[in-house]
């Protein structure tokens, strides 16, 4: 394949994952937090757990859908753009994949209908189980597509023959050494982004003053969970790189922009990656902050750009920009916890218009963060598409520049088309809310105490 | 060649065509459903077409999942030929798919004003057919292959025989379609099924008649596995049968019977697909890599074989159970939106 060809090939694969991994990265959580809301119900018998359960199954039965269809490209995408790469390393991967398959597409794809339609058709029970095992669908489909992702970036339990990959270890294919990093980072990022949106939502309509029973839970639920989830992701996130420090430092060095391994590494907080002069041009940087970070001593070392051949770099702008987009929103998911958690402890949640005007905006944050994640690090391993085994020049399909051009154009086309119209209709589902629910409170904005309050909220909806 | 490296491939290669022809009847009817919404404008029945499926077409189109991995889990080299060597239309096809997938929950959320949706299911399911049809075509007229790389061109499919396998797929999918739909649903919308399923049920037995005229005048390959002796006296149960399903499906649309038509559709696609199994043993890109050339190592196909082991009988066991538990006909107005 000529070099346009590669690059369109590449352009092709990063605008259909990125669309993909939005919609996965919010059904795994939005599954955990249905099936939540259904045991709830089951076990405390309140109605509005219900109405939720129901609100939001509708929502993920939309993005399910484009999930799905905007993964089962992803799967024909490895033969028909990069079957280099199905060749060289489709003994160790495949399998991977196949039991992607077997254990978690079946599972979700089968028991959503339950989920979706059974309202009626099975015992309550049974329908619970049906949400928990689409959860459960969801995790497991997770936990193989980023075993298989993190041995692409740390390869483990394989030799290489003749160029070509094969099996020696399954148990060290599948937990490589950047999996169980990667896994906890990209599992509790999938939370924290669902947990997002599930607080705004609850903002948004209490902001509007709509449906404060059904709001109030949404925002406790989602609250809880990001007030948590946010600090501990920063650990997850922290140990993650510290496995790539170790395994793939040249990402690690063009993440900080760290030139001369023979120096400290400074905290770069902006700069320009000057490629030719091999430097920094208008950075801002805090001395050591780096060195501290990755090797916890101040004057500490690690390995800088110069120790790796020009083409064996990863593109460096596009990394480091990434990573602080997505560290700068970590940030601001930790404040929006714990100024939230705050005025919770205080009781004062529900009264505070700023933090409920502001909160309410707080949706796409995730989604962003994922993003930026992903892009440093895939962007990060190349040159590689399978670390040092296979370079992504090596990997893309003989598919001629017209044929890949004109799939990349219809793709843009038809993603553009069906996912515009899809976050709409996400949104109108949003707009039209739950159905069944109070549209406000017996007493509008409560400041009484919430247990009382929601006990209030279910004697009036039981007397209707 | 040892015997766990001769029948590894084979029972991989039969579990691929399983997972394949699976694929072909579930998601068959699903998608024949989209191409009959161009016969049947009324708004309440459209909604139960998509009702009589909606809980199962998720779980169908996983087949073609299972189809495409198990290609690249258990035969990389031939997945890495096979998907470049039918680009376009592989693409097109996922495309339609990604329009027909996404209008079974935008037509819903868009209502009243679902019209392009509408337009989106039936299109979507006209192309992702049309397309797969081409796909099947493709591959048996051949993929030229070089260095273990496909080598041909991009538009090597654009010939008479793909391109009558695409619109022949569109008939047969119609007819699954429309016999599920005698099956599923009730009153008028299933007389109207009738009546499809009469032209429909002619017009595919004419195009099985015609591909099985044509493919042993084109390729030299398949007229030998046919008519050499003593083959053809071995395989001749396989027309037989065919005439004997086909006589079964006329039957039973016309008598009334509301599965047996169904039932006999589903036997003509596997007597077809056995068929053009039988065309093609042993060679997975036809006309010049075998299952065993392509085949994985060992220990991949047996790592997967085993998960494939446990998970089949359980993932079988709970689609059986989804089918059951939305058994019995699709009523107006059924559905949770």
């Amino acid at each position: 394949m000529d070099f346009d060809a590669l690059l369109l090939a590449r352009i092709q694969f990063a605008f259909t994952i990125s669309f993909h991994i939005i919609f996965p990265s919010f059904t795994i959580g939005l599954a955990a937090f249905i099936a939540t809301l259904l045991v709830r119900w089951r076990v405390t018998g309140s109605d509005h757990l219900l109405r939720l359960a129901r609100f939001w199954t509708k929502v993920f039965a939309v993005s399910f859908a484009m999930g799905v269809v905007s993964g089962i490209v992803m799967s024909y995408e490895f033969g028909t753009n990069w079957s280099r790469f199905s060749l060289v390393v489709g003994n160790v991967l495949g399998p991977l994949l196949g039991y992607e398959v077997l254990t978690a597409f079946f599972l979700e794809a089968t028991f959503l209908g339950i989920l979706l339609f059974g309202w009626n058709r099975v015992p309550p029970n049974l329908h619970v189980i049906a949400g928990v095992l689409v959860a459960l669908g969801t995790s497991l489909s997770a936990f193989w597509i980023l075993s298989a992702n993190s041995w692409m970036q740390t390869p483990a339990g394989h030799e290489v023959r003749d160029g070509i990959a094969y099996p020696v270890d399954w148990i060290a294919v599948i937990f490589n050494p950047s999996f169980p990093y990667r896994f906890a980072h990209m599992f509790t990022a999938a939370y924290l982004t669902t947990s997002l949106v599930v607080l705004s939502v609850g903002a948004r309509y209490l902001v509007a003053g709509r449906f404060s029973e059904e709001s109030r839970t949404m925002m406790h639920m989602g609250l809880g969970m990001v007030a948590l989830l946010a600090p501990l992701q920063v650990f997850f996130g922290d140990q993650h790189g510290l496995n790539t420090l170790k395994y793939q430092p040249a990402k690690i060095a063009a993440i900080e922009s760290h030139w001369d391994g023979s120096q400290p590494g400074a905290l770069v907080l902006f700069a320009i990656p000057n490629s030719r002069e091999e430097r920094n041009d208008f950075e801002i940087a805090i001395p050591n902050l780096a060195s501290l970070i990755l090797t916890h001593e101040l004057d500490g070392r690690f390995p800088g750009l110069k120790e790796f051949k020009p083409e064996d770099r990863p593109p460096i702008f596009p990394v480091f920009i990434a990573f602080r987009l997505m560290v700068g929103i970590g940030v601001l998911m930790i404040a929006i916890g714990w100024a939230g958690a705050w005025l919770w402890l205080r009781g004062r949640l529900f009264e505070t218009r700023w933090y409920l005007q502001s909160v309410q905006y707080a949706w796409p944050l995730g989604f962003i963060a994922i993003l930026a994640g992903w892009y440093t690090t895939e962007v990060g391993r190349q040159p590689w598409i399978a670390a040092g085994i296979l370079r992504t020049a090596d990997a893309a399909s003989p598919v001629g520049f017209g044929a890949v051009l004109f799939g990349l154009v219809l793709f843009v086309l038809v993603y553009g088309v069906v996912f515009s119209m899809g976050i709409y209709y996400i949104n109108r589902l949003i707009e039209y809310g739950p159905k069944g629910a109070a549209t406000a409170a017996p007493e509008g904005l409560p400041s009484r105490p919430l247990s009382a309050a929601e006990d209030a909220a279910h004697v009036a909806i039981e007397e209707t | 060649m040892d015997a766990i490296g001769y029948w590894l491939p084979l029972v991989w290669a039969a579990l691929i065509g399983t997972a394949v022809a699976l694929y072909v009847i579930l998601d068959g009817f699903d998608l024949g459903l989209g191409i009959l919404f161009q016969f049947e404008p009324k708004e309440s029945r459209r909604d139960t077409m998509m009702n009589s499926v909606a809980p199962f077409w998720d779980g169908n189109e996983t087949w073609l999942v299972l189809g495409g991995g198990g290609l690249l889990v258990a035969f990389p080299p031939a997945y890495a030929v096979i998907m470049p060597g039918l680009y376009l239309p592989i693409l097109i096809m996922l495309l339609g798919l990604v329009f027909r997938g996404v209008a079974f929950e935008f037509r819903w959320a868009a209502k009243p004003s679902h019209a392009f949706w509408d337009n989106a299911f039936s299109w979507g399911s006209i192309v992702a057919t049309f397309m797969q049809g081409v796909v099947l075509g493709g591959y048996l007229q051949g993929i030229e292959v070089k260095d273990k790389a496909f080598a041909g061109g991009s538009l090597d499919w654009l010939a008479p025989f793909p391109l009558f396998t695409g619109v022949a797929l569109l008939g047969g999918y119609a007819l699954l379609g429309s016999t599920w739909l005698i099956m599923k649903t009730e009153g008028g919308l299933a007389e109207d099924a009738r009546g499809w399923a009469r032209k429909l049920l002619p017009a595919t037995l004419l195009i099985m008649a015609i591909i099985s005229v044509w493919t042993p005048l084109a390729f030299d390959r398949i007229a030998d596995r046919w008519f050499a002796w003593p083959n053809i006296l071995y395989l001749s149960p396989i027309p037989i049968a065919t005439a004997a399903t086909a006589w079964a499906c006329w039957y039973g649309i016309n008598a009334g019977r509301e599965v047996m038509p169904f039932v006999s559709a589903v036997g003509l696609f596997l007597l077809g697909f056995l068929g053009l199994a039988v065309s093609n043993v042993p060679y997975l890109v036809p006309p010049s890599i075998t299952i065993w050339d392509a085949a994985a190592v060992p220990q991949s196909q047996i790592f997967t074989l085993i998960g494939v082991l446990i998970m089949l009988p359980v993932i079988l066991g709970y689609t059986v159970f989804v089918y059951w538990t939305f058994r019995g006909k699709t009523r107006e107005g059924e559905g949770y939106h």
